[in-house]
């Protein structure tokens, strides 16, 4: 194990890492701009930045995962040229990416072989790693098959792994974006025991309290640039956002005086086989959604959200078409395209791959839902000019930040590929919007710009369903909350009326009293 | 100092058109090794592969010629692979086509037959070829059989199916007994573009058909909709795309074109029914079509230069002894080097002069 540093005292020793002057340049667009940052042993050290201020480009030229364009990298007080992330590893840095690296059908243990770079054998590797799990507090079965998994539980896969090569350095790149708060919880007691090892974090997050709680040291870099290194615990949240944006970030206002109007969703006892093995269960799931309205469905992710959207957009069809009705008409049979036509639309968790195909254009990537139903293809030729001009119309509205007009969607950063998603949605005017996660990874000020966008539409008579793990989202902007539980949803209480304790019970299984909530009785 | 594989953000669009270039490059280089070792001048070799049959009228016509079903074959294969089908049959549609729009040459034989007989060829021809596509197409949506397989094990079928028809029922009676049917019509031959040349019309539909996919590909909602599908399937269907639906398509369309370059062969340059109507036309166009990178206007040209080995080829066999199974080797090698070029569209090499310490374990 490593020496415990005291932290707090900088006095003298010199860091384990330090870049500087790092820069990193896309064609004429600067990602990172002549960044000079040190990160010393025994502290946990935050990355603040709004989306697209260069966060991930700069921890991924740390994890020699890309070359910097110019400016220097130091490790434990000597410059170094890494080759490559298994150089990295080599030397002691560790990285646990946003986005999972792990096979579905492959166990934990044989993922996690998978990852390393060493020669043991799978029986050491084994025992290693339930050493590993055992010390820190991350069980983890070794024999269980990732699908079985929870999110929480994957990153513990990930968390593990990275532990196993015993690094005096791991770089966390929004670790908590996907977790629930309880699980968000578990993480900071494992990273604070990493600290006290004497070992360096650095840790990426939107989540300001959060980092306030956790870290020593914020560095907040904005379009490029560092604008500042702060003790995160003498900052108050506001003034970290404001660094972060260079203004204040405005607040999310519901216009006064919505109106329902009709019912413009409806979902009428649907139940559905899971699509794949490892799916849940539908089962009698109903609600009506008016226009004007926000309802929102809380929940432990894994407990058929995916399966409720695929049911709702159409990329599965029920057998009964009445199950759901999009604008009084009958939908459950229609395809993804003929529930567009009726004026719906559908923005789904996951931005690369689902929402957007990653290697094609922005201009491909508005083609790809808008088609249908706007006015983009004339007699089966694409209008070019019309795709260009949604792109142009979503950057526009919703400040999108990329290197270029047309870029592919895989080169913009994470937040940025979710505003124009959002984007390209909301500019059809939908009658019916379906949104999973709208702000997953989105800075604050993207955020409450994406939530207005959303509040906004339903001010103008849309029917919103929104899923989302972040509570505080739910409530700042729904009207009603239905929990999902095991395929199952309960009844929809108004916001109003909810607290977090009553949808903490129905998150994990409890039924409120049965006059309030008839559905809810999950199990 | 050592050379790292690196994954590039955006994928270079500078090293995917220099990428074909590299690969024929390393091609020529590994041939001259080859050349050397058979006891072969490289240089002369070279020159009758790739010089000598660019400087004569003929030849040049020659290279059009043959390039016309390579380049059909492959516009309609670059449209299964963008969308993730993989035909490898091409060759047995390409028969098929031949033998279909031959029964109408063969069955008007000398009767009086008007001048709706080589339309009604290539009709029959085009329709055979995608029907005999779709069997593969059709077992991968229904039941999901490898395509790659069936499509494969079809070409046998119609290798079979055709050396049966000219060595029975459609054998010429005053053939001397060779396999072969009689020679064709005039109404039932594809007309020359120069009086006593050998250019004819094919080039011109080949040119056309080259033409359409770049439309299609590049301006039609369709073209989208078999990009995405190969590209990310799962956006595609979030898009409200059918993959199987286009597995259908682009395997009926690849199955057109194969058999209507099939009967153009056969009712143009060959003149008759016979085995041995396709030096592997079917499987040199996959290899056109990767070396075109799945563009129509590449693929044009990849398949003018493929064409150009076949000539090559054969000129080296007459004047320097070179085995025409050479053509094939360096066809072969082309595509090993095609595909590994690509991977730099994707990654990029990186030399790392290295001041590594060895920080394992330590701390
Ligand atoms: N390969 C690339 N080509 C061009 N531009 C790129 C590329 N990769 C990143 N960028 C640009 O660099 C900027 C910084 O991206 P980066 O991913 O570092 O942002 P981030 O701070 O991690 O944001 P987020 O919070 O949204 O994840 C973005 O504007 C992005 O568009
Ligand atoms: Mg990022």
């Amino acid at each position: 194990m490593l020496d415990p540093t005291p932290n707090g005292l900088h006095s003298g020793e010199p860091p384990l890492l330090q870049t500087r002057g790092l820069t990193k340049r896309y064609g004429d667009f600067v990602a990172n701009d002549s960044i000079d940052i040190e990160i010393r042993p025994g502290e946990i050290h935050a990355l603040l930045g709004e989306n697209g201020a260069g966060k991930s480009t700069l921890v991924k030229a740390i994890y020699g995962l890309i070359q910097p364009s110019a400016g220097e990298i130091s490790w434990q007080g000597r410059p170094i040229v890494l080759s490559g992330p298994s150089d990295a590893r080599r030397r002691g840095i560790g990285m646990v990416f946003q986005h999972f690296s792990l096979f579905d059908n492959l166990t934990v243990a044989e993922n996690v072989a998978l990852g390393l770079d060493g020669s043991e054998s799978f029986k050491d590797m084994s025992a290693r790693l339930a050493q590993v799990s055992k010390t820190y507090g991350l069980p983890l079965d070794p024999k269980r098959e990732v699908w079985q998994l929870s999110v929480g539980e994957r990153q513990r896969i990930e968390i593990v792994r990275a532990l196993m090569q015993d690094p005096k350095f791991l770089i966390l790149d929004e670790p908590t974006a996907v977790l629930t708060p309880q699980e968000a919880d578990q993480l900071s007691i494992v990273l604070e025991r990493l600290k006290a090892e004497g070992r360096a974090i650095l840790y990426i997050s939107h989540k300001l309290d959060e980092v306030k709680r956790l870290c020593d040291t914020a560095t907040i870099l904005r379009a490029g640039k560092k604008v500042a290194t702060r003790n995160p615990r003498l900052e108050t949240a506001a003034s970290l956002a404001r660094m972060m944006v260079g203004s204040e970030i405005k607040e999310v206002r519901a216009a006064a005086g919505r109106q329902t109007t009709v019912p413009r969703l409806v979902v009428n006892d649907l139940s559905l086989a899971p699509a794949e093995a490892h799916g849940v269960r539908l089962e009698h799931v109903s609600f009506e959604l008016k226009g004007g309205e926000i309802l929102g469905i809380a929940g432990v992710a894994g407990n058929g959200q995916d399966e409720l959207f695929a049911a709702l957009s159409g990329e599965r069809l029920s057998k009964d078409p009445g199950a759901v009705v999009i604008e009084g008409i009958a939908a459950g049979h229609l395809s993804i395209t003929g529930r567009r036509k009726l004026g719906a639309a559908f923005v789904p968790e996951e931005r690369l791959g689902h929402g957007t195909a990653p290697r094609m254009k922005l201009s491909e990537n508005a083609l790809l839902t808008g088609h249908a139903a706007s006015r983009m293809v004339r007699h089966g030729f694409i209008d070019t000019a019309a795709t260009l001009k949604t792109v142009d119309t979503a950057t526009e509205t919703f400040d999108v930040r990329k290197a270029k007009r047309d870029p592919e969607a895989a080169s913009l950063s994470g937040g940025n590929l979710q505003k124009f998603i959002v984007g390209r949605e909301i500019l059809r005017n939908p009658a019916v919007l379906v949104v999973s996660q709208p702000t997953w990874g989105v800075d604050a000020g993207a955020a409450a710009v994406i939530r207005q966008a959303l509040l906004d539409l339903a001010t103008e008579g849309a029917a919103v369903l929104v899923t989302s793990q972040d509570l505080d989202e739910l409530v700042e902007i729904t009207d009603r909350i239905a929990v999902m539980f095991h395929g199952r949803l309960s009844v929809p209480l108004p916001t109003r009326e909810t607290t977090r304790e009553k949808l903490g019970l129905l998150m994990g299984g409890s039924s409120l009293e049965p006059k309030e909530a008839v559905h809810a009785s999950g199990a | 100092m050592h050379l790292v594989l690196e994954k590039r953000a955006e994928r270079s669009g500078t090293i995917a058109l220099v990428s074909p270039l590299i690969a024929i490059g390393l091609t020529l280089l590994t041939m001259v090794i080859l050349f050397a070792i058979l006891g072969k001048n490289p240089l002369l070799a070279l020159d009758a592969y790739f010089i000598a049959p660019l400087t004569d009228g003929y030849s040049l016509q020659e290279i059009a010629v043959k390039a016309t079903p390579l380049v059909m074959i492959a516009i309609g294969l670059s449209l299964c692979y963008l969308a993730n089908a993989w035909n490898i049959g091409a060759e047995g549609q390409f028969l098929i086509g031949a033998v279909a729009g031959s029964w109408i040459a063969v069955k008007t034989q000398g009767t009086d037959a008007g001048a709706w007989v080589l339309p009604a060829m290539l009709l029959l021809a085009a329709v055979a070829g995608a029907l005999y596509a779709l069997i593969p197409a059709i077992c991968k949506v229904r039941f999901g059989a490898s395509e790659i397989l069936t499509s494969l094990m079809l070409v046998y079928i119609a290798d079979l199916s055709l050396d049966y028809l000219v060595r029975g029922p459609w054998r010429d009676p005053h053939g001397f007994n060779f396999p072969t049917t009689a020679e064709f019509d005039p109404v039932a031959t594809v007309p020359l573009l120069i009086e006593g040349g050998r250019l004819h019309l094919g080039s011109i539909i080949a040119l056309l058909v080259v033409a359409a996919a770049a439309i299609l590909l590049g301006r039609t909602i369709k073209g989208f909709e078999i990009r995405v599908v190969g590209a990310a399937p799962r956006a595609a269907r979030f898009g409200g795309f059918n993959a199987n639906q286009l597995v259908i398509l682009t395997f009926a369309v690849s199955g057109a074109l194969a058999g209507l370059a099939g009967i153009i062969e056969v009712a143009g340059p060959v003149g008759h029914l016979q085995p041995g109507i396709s030096p592997g036309y079917g499987f040199t166009a996959i290899i056109v079509a990767f070396l075109g990178r799945l563009n129509p206007v590449g693929i044009l040209i990849a398949g003018l230069f493929l064409a150009l080995t076949f000539i090559g080829g054969e000129q080296a066999q007459i004047a320097m002894k070179i085995p025409l199974d050479v053509t094939k080797v360096f066809q072969g090698i082309l595509l090993f080097y095609v595909l590994a070029c690509d991977s730099l569209i994707l990654y990029r090499f990186r030399l790392v002069f290295s001041n590594r310490q060895v920080t394992r374990g330590a701390g």
